[in-house]
């Protein structure tokens, strides 16, 4: 069946933002928007921000560890600066940039107006926005009353019992803590929204065997967030139950259980890997098939993998405490459950050879990027495979080679799905395009950058060399491995300087992109660039999961495949 | 600067903490483990690397190709099988060789000439106790060389008094968390005598990065001589060393014995470290700095200023106090 409705026209109407007026009336606009592309691109910026803010803390002690006993941070600088940068990454970077694309992109793809709950969507960003802050406001705060301490130092696990009140006093264990509750508030809404919206909001005709895998996995995402997170955010309370009210959850010294907060911590924190890294294979399976110009290689399947990869990974956090002494029993049945999570996960990667496989590549920045991430997510999975074999996580586990190993995925693989991602939506955003030649420069950079970091960062790991020092003897054979992976860092500053230009210079130099630049298929590639408040003039019918390919192609429809 | 010498750590292959250079049974077996697993992960990113490579070089569109869109192909049910089925027998084929390391490294009988050893992890620094032996120390770990035919191993029963630590020496074992309000046990059977390091592997505070750890395996005569000397009271009375007498008596009457403990004295605290015979011991400070008179003394006046962070207060003593008592701790052999 063809599709009949005439989604390509559209009526021509661009608003009225910006131009001609007050600044004041501009601001305003924003912070009052309910608008899913405004909330959306909000979470981006604020992620940005705080991703060269986490850049500047990794940066600064990639400074300190370049030479062994080094004297450029003191030990209580360096330990608030690997707590305060990994749970900025994580909490305040890559969770909202993830919800930042979903945002903008689930209403656009699944041809809806908006999200389910546009108030809620907004009340999620502002309370996210305010735990990032939060979180920072620690450096002048925190002292308080005993005037100990500034920004927390617990790292980002925050394992107990060290963030009990005799070993942490002061307040800035309490920042951590409520930022990361406030944050915890806004991921849950979001995913609230997220999965209400994808259920509920389809257009007509995209059931959800139509439905295009972006908001597939967002999906699973969303499922993956409320059972995730809410651990998460219930251990803070009960740690702050333990802090000031004299409850003993954690607090070893009155009988309670260091392994529990442990456990609390990592059945979030290994699907919170999942939540991370799911959309960064969201962003692959629109980007690879447009192009080698060719559809995704077995939706069902991938479709299988993404949910099934949802469901092992709430059963496998205890891979994190391989060496907490859980007995041979346990030890095995994670072993097992970490080890089956590769088979989904290599389908995966599978289809995508086979989706590139025939196809017609071009190497445009977005796929420039995504070849990337496709090398980098196969080792950071082969050395997944490593750690999950208890005992060589004996020896692995908190070493630099799972600093590497993770960095591997959130970098080689999720960060650089997110530079194709920018490179890929950035003219539907802006209605300009990127800067060809200053995105190779960041691509050329940000990768050599990336593996003379995280290639080298492996070795020292496998030398003995534990995370979370903030020096190191000179005897232990560490000393050029560490000035290397030091001197990638200013090379991933440099790309990632390159890249912010290139936002920037190109939203008011760049050339006119369209409605449809790359060729795409997908529903937000219908409507013009930038696209109107209200999405859709006409509401979109779809009758195949490229709707788009079936106007183009109307002699070869998807549907007759389907 | 100093007069004596930290014995060279033994070790070879780039690394005196290398993870592929074991030395005991445990580390042995995970050596084995890792190189299967290094062998099948390494040929599988040649087997699929090579493909995306092939594939890119070979499907990437040139100027001057037609406009025509490639045949478009959906999926086949028994490609995508062979993939799902291949890496389930691989996966399978890993966890049936890992489960034989762990039982044999977690589940085997505890042989009757074990050594019993028992670990406290403090902020930042390590007690060691031998229950039968009457024996207590810290930071730098004794025990005797394994022969495999008669092995000795040691069994570490390890808790901490504060915070989360982490035991790693990488040549003899893989780590075990310390863990407070739990008990965790592990063994190491070093092969050939030598010292052998490593250090605190759970983030545990401040000065995480300078609780370092020194296990020497001596030979069974050798242990036997360390132990018989370490179980002797301390040194009490020094004749003709009118410095070490005098310290003494400064130490016995500050606030030195609230922490310290000097067995047949009247210091008795278990904070800090034993000092009964902190001049056998060759580093100070858990590890980072070599013990002569002249660091000890450093030490003494404002620990922070050597390991900051360090838990052990500066005294405030003048300058002949720290001499004396200088003097005093450096006879306790």
């Amino acid at each position: 069946m063809a599709t009949t409705t005439p989604i390509m026209e559209v009526i021509d109407e661009t608003e009225a933002t910006g131009h001609g007026r007050p600044p004041v009336s501009v601001i305003y606009d924003w912070i009052t928007t309910v608008d899913h592309k405004k909330i959306g691109l909000m979470y981006i910026f604020y992620a940005l921000f705080f991703l060269v803010v986490g850049g500047f803390e990794a940066i600064l002690m990639r400074i300190q560890l370049a030479v062994p006993n080094n004297h450029f941070l003191s030990p209580q600088v360096f330990n608030q600066l690997f707590t305060m940068h990994g749970t900025t990454m994580v909490f305040f970077v890559g969770m909202p940039i993830l919800f930042g694309f979903g945002n903008y992109l689930i209403p656009l793809m699944i041809g809806a107006r908006d999200m389910a709950f546009p108030r809620l969507n907004a009340f999620s960003f502002w309370i996210s926005a305010f735990a990032g802050l939060l979180l920072y406001y620690s450096y002048i705060g925190a002292s308080g009353l005993y005037a100990a301490g500034s920004a927390p130092d617990v790292g980002w696990f925050a394992y107990a019992p060290l963030t009990a009140k005799v070993f942490s006093p002061g307040h800035s264990t309490d920042y951590w803590t409520l930022g990361i509750f406030l944050s915890g508030v806004g991921s849950i809404g979001t995913a609230l929204n997220i999965v209400t919206t994808i259920l509920c909001m389809r257009c007509e005709g995209m059931k959800l065997n139509r439905m295009p895998l972006l908001p597939w996995i967002y999906l699973v995402m969303g499922g993956l967030v409320f059972v995730a997170v809410s651990p998460l955010t219930a251990a803070q309370i009960m740690l702050t139950l333990d802090r000031y009210l004299g409850s003993h959850f954690f607090d070893t010294q009155a009988g309670g259980s260091a392994v529990l907060w442990m456990h609390f911590f990592w059945i979030f924190g290994h699907p919170e890997v999942y939540v991370l890294v799911l959309p960064a294979f969201a962003f692959m399976n629109e980007i690879i098939p447009v192009f080698s110009r060719k559809a995704i290689f077995g939706y069902p399947a991938m479709v299988a993998a993404s949910v099934g990869i949802g469901f092992i990974s709430l059963g496998v956090w205890a891979h994190h405490m391989f060496t907490v002494g859980l007995g041979p029993a346990g030890n095995t049945f994670f072993v097992f459950s970490t080890m089956v999570i590769s088979v989904p996960t290599g389908i995966k990667i599978f289809n995508w050879l086979a989706t590139i496989w025939g196809g017609k590549i071009i190497l445009a920045p977005p796929m420039m990027f995504s070849v990337g991430f496709l090398f980098q997510f196969l080792i950071a999975g082969l050395t997944g495979i490593m750690l999950s074999a208890a005992p060589f996580d004996w020896q692995l586990g908190n070493s630099y080679f799972v600093v590497a190993h993770f960095h591997y995925v959130l970098v080689g693989a999720i960060l650089f799905a997110i530079f194709a991602a920018f490179y890929y939506w950035y003219p539907k955003v802006t209605g300009r395009m990127m800067n060809v030649k200053l995105a190779h420069w960041h691509f050329w950079l940000f990768i050599v950058g990336f593996h003379l970091t995280f290639d080298f960062m492996h070795i020292p790991g496998l030398l003995g060399m534990p995370r979370r020092i903030y020096t190191y003897e000179a005897d232990r054979g560490w000393e050029i491995l560490n000035l290397i992976v030091s001197s990638g860092a200013i090379f991933q500053a440099a790309g990632t300087l390159v890249f912010v230009y290139n936002l920037v210079s190109s939203y008011f130099k760049g050339e006119n992109a369209g409605h449809d630049p790359w060729d795409a298929w997908t529903l937000e590639w219908s409507i013009p660039s930038p696209p109107p408040s209200y999405n859709f003039a006409i509401e979109p019918v779809v009758s195949s999961r490229r709707p788009l390919w079936d106007i183009k192609h109307p002699e070869d429809q998807d549907s007759e495949y389907e | 600067m100093s007069s004596l010498h930290v014995t060279a750590a033994t070790g070879t292959l780039f690394s005196p903490t290398s993870i592929f250079d074991p030395a005991g049974t445990p580390s042995h077996s995970i050596f084995g483990l890792s190189m299967l697993i290094l062998g099948v992960t390494f040929a599988i990113f040649l087997i699929v690397g090579g493909l995306l490579l092939y594939a890119l070089l070979r499907y990437r569109v040139h100027p001057g190709d037609s406009e025509r869109e490639p045949p478009q192909i959906y999926g086949s049910t028994q490609i995508e099988l062979s993939w799902t089925v291949i890496p389930i027998l691989i996966v399978v084929m890993l966890f049936l060789t890992t489960t034989r390391v762990i039982l044999g490294t977690e589940s085997i009988p505890k042989p009757k000439q074990a050594l019993d050893v028992t670990v406290i992890g403090h902020q930042f620094w390590w007690e060691y106790r031998y229950p039968g032996l009457g024996v207590a120390t810290a930071n730098e770990l004794h025990i005797p060389v394994s022969d495999p035919s008669q092995p000795t191993p040691a069994y570490l029963t390890m808790s901490s008094a504060d915070v989360a630590h982490s035991f790693w020496v990488p040549r003899l074992a893989g780590k075990m968390d310390v863990i407070p309000n739990r008990v965790n046990v592990m063994w190491m059977d070093p092969k050939e005598p030598g010292l052998y390091l490593g250090q605190c592997a759970q983030y545990c505070g401040t000065q995480h990065a300078k609780m370092l750890l020194r296990v020497y395996a001596d030979s069974p005569a050798d242990f036997a001589k360390w132990v018989e000397q370490q179980k002797q009271p301390a040194v009490t009375s020094f004749p003709g060393n009118a410095a070490a007498t005098e310290g003494q008596r400064v130490f016995l009457h500050s606030a030195c014995i609230n922490c310290h403990a000097v067995a047949g004295t009247v210091a008795n605290g278990r904070f800090g470290p034993d000092l009964t015979h902190l001049a056998s011991r060759e580093t100070l400070a858990s590890g980072p700095i070599p013990n002569n008179a002249e660091n000890l003394r450093k030490w003494i006046e404002d620990p922070n200023a050597m390991k900051p962070g360090s838990l052990m207060p500066a005294m405030h003593l003048n300058d002949h106090e720290l001499d004396v008592i200088t003097a005093y701790l450096t006879q306790l052999h």
